[in-house]
């Protein structure tokens, strides 16, 4: 695809915008025949070399006209495919008509993370699956762009700077315990902080902000919006306490008898990298997905000039996985020099969990794809260093379980790939300390936490969320689920 | 109500806390208490980590960082904790980038980060006679195994190994405890010239054969001293420190191979049975970033860590 630069987008919205606040009112078929909006991003040649952020952000003639896309059809399917149901509508209208104030407060009303969201959302597979746009022109793809739309108004409103803190009641007296700081935490810290309980986030790491810190990379999620996301929190009084592991510096019990909390939230994670338990894994230049990007991102290896930490130096990648810490691994790999990187996915290109934006990024960038291909076994040189991959390739056949065709592996079509460094991005289970260290609490037999509809678990007072009970998943399920279990807790608190 | 800090805390945000947050007051955490350097490269410091004081347990470690921002995690053993001073013990050697920082530190300083009690704790009970064999830095985290030992009721001998003289520590404290201790030195400038597998090899062998030793110090030495009681059957503790970032099971970088299978230094252990240990895999493995040259150090981190050997 051919790169079109911002100031030509941009050029070209104001010119549409013009024409069809000309026009007078629209009728559903000349909202169709707008064209959508183009994200404006930096060269894939350019981006490669810099850590710096890929998709720059609508600029607000695009973002008027990819508004008026919206029919503002009466079912409204979007607010029904987003798993925290913003009333995607009507902040549309209020972009379309200019008013970003608006737009933003709408959001707000159900998410606590535009920024974010707008920015890491599946959207293509949630609220952009079902829009009646998309419908009407037979293309998902086509559909209005709700997740750049929301990315707009939340930068639109960061860049105004003063950024309105939420009401917070009178204070009530009683205290509660989140553990960990990603997504569902921070979500559930700033609901239940609203209703006027004292809050406390436990962090294990030195900063907060979870997976959004250590695992997403700056290029595609800023960590200024993260710290801005933080600050607001510890504005609205949440206290953040970093450096602090619930199950070993203090166990949960403890937090509630010594300590005094009413209530605890768990929102850990999905902590525990997956191998894939073939030979060779152990070799040197084997990585998880977790430490390649917690390395790079949270410890900041990639700045090689300034950081302690150092990170593999690699020619030849290879990352096993299609999802989106995949894609991260890929595309960091490329930005710390490596001259190629391999990404090997045993399904086909249609059944990759990724969103289609990073695909296409990652694409852009270089990185090759091995489509129906799996690793057997890595090889390694008389230092126990990478020296190539052996796979085997696939065909699909019946769908499985997850309704994805299966993949089925081709006898005797083994062949090598001369890599130097593999990253293992297949997933995550959930980490098992504090299972292991709180007794009657219940986990189901994968290790995740067992709650009711509402968050609680097996414990009184004690509420989880997030990938620690939904498994691997997303940020916006995160959120979402912390939204329950924060208005559960906010409930027995008042009792 | 107190509410704790640790010193990494920006002006501003900690601004923000008081000014949102009404009259509560600050406590810094990490403070640097006391510092003693023990030998040319040896520090022992005792930092103020209440908590950690008071869940710590033998074979436990943390994890800190001299610098917030660009600092590296580094896993260091609790070798020792004063539960009323609410402090911890912390004995390293200078040897690359961040302990050489550490080391710069003075009273009254504070450490950036600091993170723990992390690992699963020595598994403690009355066994019988346990050897408990030390080298170098690794008599630190001996220390407080031997001390729960002896807790537990079991007969410790302690053997203790070092490149020379000036590089023994712990010496008064490992007397006070154990109910023997064999020294030994690589040059015969202190005890017996030998490695610490020979006086291992000849208890072993004796009419006390141990019931159980435990093994914490360089790589290497850990891995002969695996070797030395296998043919003897005793039952072989060794307790590893490998590349680790966050400590808590998250990042994998610490995997080792145990009798064919994959664990995680940081959560399954980092206590192993050393007989099943793959430890020229774990050796290869502390020398992934060998060929990475540190500004902030000519010290590569290869030999650093191989170096460090038991955790300090």
């Amino acid at each position: 695809m051919s790169h079109t630069p911002l100031v030509q987008l941009e050029a070209a919205a104001k010119a549409q915008l013009e024409q069809i606040l000309a026009k007078g009112p629209l009728k559903p078929k000349d909202r169709t025949a707008i064209p959508q909006q183009e994200m404006p991003s930096q060269d894939a040649l350019d981006r490669r070399g810099n850590m710096h952020q890929v998709a720059l952000g609508y600029t607000p003639e695009q973002a008027r006209v990819e508004a008026m896309r919206c029919l503002q059809c009466k079912n409204a399917p979007c607010i029904a495919g987003c798993p925290v149901n913003i009333d995607i509508p009507r902040f549309i209208a209020r972009i379309a008509e200019g008013d970003y104030r608006g737009g933003i407060d709408v959001i707000k009303e159900t998410s606590v993370l535009p920024a974010v969201c707008g920015r890491v959302c599946p959207q293509e597979t949630q609220c952009q699956a079902v829009c009646t746009v998309g419908k009407v022109l037979k293309d998902v793809d086509l559909s209005v762009s709700i997740g750049r739309l929301e990315r707009f108004v939340a930068d639109w409103e960061r860049e105004q700077g003063a950024s309105e803190l939420p009401e917070i009641l009178a204070s009530t007296g009683k205290k509660v315990a989140v553990i960990g700081s990603g997504p569902a935490s921070i979500t559930v810290a700033a609901d239940v902080r609203r209703a006027g309980h004292e809050v406390t986030v436990f962090e294990a790491f030195h900063k907060p902000g979870g997976v959004l810190l250590y695992g997403i990379p700056e290029f595609r999620l800023p960590k200024q919006i993260v710290q801005q996301e933080i600050d607001t929190l510890r504005a609205m009084g949440v206290e953040i306490r970093t450096n602090f592991v619930v199950g070993r510096t203090r166990k949960i019990h403890d937090l509630m008898q010594k300590d005094g909390y009413d209530a605890v939230f768990i929102g850990t994670g999905a902590g525990l990298p997956r191998f894939m338990n073939m030979e060779g894994e152990n070799l040197v230049g084997v990585f998880s997905a977790n430490e390649y990007l917690t390395r790079s991102n949270l410890m900041r290896a990639y700045d090689l000039d300034r950081a302690d930490t150092p990170i593999y130096s690699s020619r030849k990648v290879a990352v096993l996985g299609g999802g989106n810490v995949a894609m991260d691994a890929a595309r960091t790999a490329l930005r710390l020099g490596a001259e190629e990187v391999h990404l090997v996915y045993r399904r086909s290109r249609t059944e990759m969990p990724a969103r289609v934006e990073e695909v296409q990024h990652a694409e852009e960038e270089g990185v090759m794809f091995h489509f129906l291909t799996n690793p057997v076994q890595i090889l390694g040189d008389e230092d126990a260093r990478v020296a190539s991959m052996e796979c085997l390739r696939y065909e699909l056949g019946e769908p499985d379980a997850s309704g994805r065709r299966r993949p089925i592996p081709i006898e005797g079509s083994n062949f090598k790939m001369d890599v130097d460094t593999v990253i293992v991005a297949i997933g995550n289970n959930s980490n098992p300390l504090i299972g292991q260290t709180t007794p009657g609490l219940e986990l189901n037999k994968r290790g995740n936490i067992v709650v009711d509809e509402s968050g609680k678990t097996s414990l009184e007072g004690v509420y989880a969320g997030g990938d620690i009970v939904l498994g691997a998943a997303t940020v916006i399920l995160a959120m979402g689920e912390g939204r329950k279990a924060a208005a559960a807790m906010n409930e027995y608190l008042s009792r | 109500m107190a509410y704790v800090l640790p010193r990494s805390y920006p002006l501003r945000e900690i601004t923000a806390l008081i000014r949102h947050s009404g009259f509560f007051f600050f406590v810094l955490m990490n403070k640097i208490v006391r510092k003693r350097q023990l030998s040319d490269a040896v520090f022992r410091m005792e930092i103020e980590a209440p908590l950690i004081a008071e869940e710590r347990k033998p074979g436990q470690f943390i994890i800190l960082q001299v610098e917030h921002d660009f600092g590296e995690r580094i896993p260091l053993t609790i070798a020792d904790a004063d539960l009323q001073a609410g402090t911890i013990s912390l004995i390293f050697q200078t040897v690359g980038a961040t302990t050489k920082k550490l080391a710069a530190l003075n009273e009254g300083d504070f450490i950036a980060d600091l993170v723990g009690p992390l690992g699963l704790p020595t598994h403690l009970e009355k066994v019988g006679t346990v050897v408990c064999v030390g080298g170098g830095i690794g008599v630190a985290p001996l220390h407080p195994i031997v001390q729960g030992l002896k807790e537990a009721g079991n007969k410790v001998i302690v053997i203790m190994g070092a490149r020379n003289k000036d590089l023994v520590i712990l010496e008064d404290e490992m007397r006070a405890l154990a109910d023997e201790i064999i020294l030994c030195s690589d040059d015969g400038s202190v005890g017996r010239k030998a490695l610490v597998t020979e006086p291992l090899k000849e208890l072993c062998e004796s009419a006390e054969k141990p019931d159980l030793v435990v093994a914490v110090g360089p790589p290497i030495m850990m891995k002969f001293c695996a070797l030395t009681t296998k043919p003897y059957e005793v039952h072989t503790i060794v307790s590893l420190n490998t590349i680790m970032v966050d400590g808590t099971g998250m990042c994998g970088g610490c995997r080792v191979t145990v009798g064919g299978e994959t664990k995680f230094v940081c959560v399954d252990g980092p206590e192993f049975d050393g007989h099943l240990v793959d430890f020229d895999n774990m050796m290869k493995r502390l020398a992934s970033y060998k060929d990475i040259e540190h500004k902030a150090s000519h010290t590569c981190k290869t030999e650093e860590l191989l170096k460090r050997g038991g955790k300090s």
